[in-house]
């Protein structure tokens, strides 16, 4: 029961402080998921985010569904996703008519905006984690070279990060455990 | 105008199981379901609902999904909408993740999970630099950069929980354009002056 509470508290925490979609609320999820309830080890995490990537559909959701499953089973994996949708679909629907008069207003204009910054310092520390986490497991070479390909390959040639999500899964599970040897 | 169901539960798994990279890059398909192929609304109000989500916090897709199904069909519409939009792909991702933790233990999972991290690492990197290159065009360049090193400081160097910093964040924007204009107008009437 305990579990489920955790659960609810830091998907609805997680999402409701994140603006601007799913994306937004990673960082945040994070922070709940690893730091605070250590549901998920960092490594675990990215491999989270791998899967739910190369997967189709929001990605606040899918990461929801499996952190819920893990901790407390499919009871957990639905509260979990009630937390993380529920209060916002709800605020929408009721909020339509008085947020159509403000949608135009300084504050939520401002509101959103300020949120930026924070999200995007979260990021950089998360990527600075990740990449951390892959030159201890891979080694400085082998991680920047990855690191350096998947840049290209989304940033300049603008593959789909599905692709390059799968590839690198073909590359380590082939390739990877024989170099360890 | 056949407001059916049927085509609720169509569209949402077509736009769940179709779009790739979260939510945000969704929407154009959630567009097309809504006012090219079924006609629930116009464009305009599309837009106008579009723009109302974006205001709120929380997850794009399901948000949008939520208010087309309570368009249609009411609440049960709403709770239809978002379970059919979701559900699909939360069963895949628990089914592929979980048979991934059992063989975590395998050379050549193990291999997998090594190298997907880099690219991982990037992608991270690659939205930090999207937000950051929104706040920058939204503060400028002086003031948004100071907002990077607070948010900085505040979280790493201190660190404040990230709740409390984003709340702090969000009562300043309450009044972050109010100040702007009084600002402006300060420079205006000092420029009038001279």
């Amino acid at each position: 029961m305990m579990s489920l509470i955790s659960v609810f508290l830091g998907f609805f925490v997680a999402n409701i402080l994140g603006y601007g979609g799913g994306p937004s609320s990673i960082p945040l999820m994070y922070q709940e998921v690893v730091t605070h309830y250590h549901w998920l080890t960092n490594i675990d995490f990215s491999n989270m985010l791998a899967l739910g990537n190369a997967l189709p559909g929001p990605i606040s959701t899918k990461i929801a569904a499996y952190v819920g499953y893990n901790v407390s089973g499919i009871f957990g994996a639905i509260i979990a996703v009630i937390a993380t949708i529920a209060p916002s679909s709800i605020a929408l629907i009721l909020l339509l008519k008085i947020l159509q008069k403000h949608r135009q207003s300084s504050v939520v204009k401002g509101m959103t905006l300020l949120v930026q910054p924070v999200i995007a310092i979260m990021m950089l520390v998360l990527t600075w984690q990740m990449g951390r986490d892959s030159i201890h497991s891979l080694g400085p070479i082998q991680a920047i070279v990855i690191a350096a390909i998947s840049f290209l390959a989304m940033i300049k040639l603008k593959i789909h990060p599905a692709i390059v999500i799968i590839i690198a899964f073909i590359y380590g599970g082939l390739v990877v455990p024989h170099l360890h040897i | 105008m056949s407001n059916t169901y049927k085509d609720l539960v169509a569209a949402m798994v077509r736009t769940g199981i179709l779009g790739y990279g979260g939510g945000p890059s969704v929407m154009p398909l959630f567009r097309h379901e809504a006012v090219n192929r079924y006609h629930w609304m116009e464009d305009d109000e599309f837009g106008e609902v579009l723009a109302l989500a974006n205001a709120l916090p929380g997850p794009i897709a399901t948000k949008i999904a939520g208010y087309l199904g309570y368009r249609t069909k009411g609440s049960i519409g709403a709770a239809v909408a978002i379970i059919a939009h979701i559900l699909p792909t939360c069963l895949a991702m628990i089914a592929l993740a979980s048979l991934i933790s059992v063989l975590k233990s395998s050379p050549v999972v193990e291999g997998m999970i090594a190298a997907v991290l880099p690219v991982i690492a990037v992608m991270l990197g690659q939205m930090a630099y999207k937000f950051g290159s929104k706040a920058v065009k939204g503060l400028g360049w002086v003031f948004g950069f100071a907002t990077f090193i607070i948010a900085f400081v505040l979280l790493q160097v201190i660190p404040v929980h990230p709740a409390i910093v984003i709340i702090l964040f969000l009562a300043y924007g309450t009044v972050h354009y109010k100040l702007k204009n009084k600002i402006n107008k300060h420079h205006d009437r000092d420029r009038e002056a001279i």
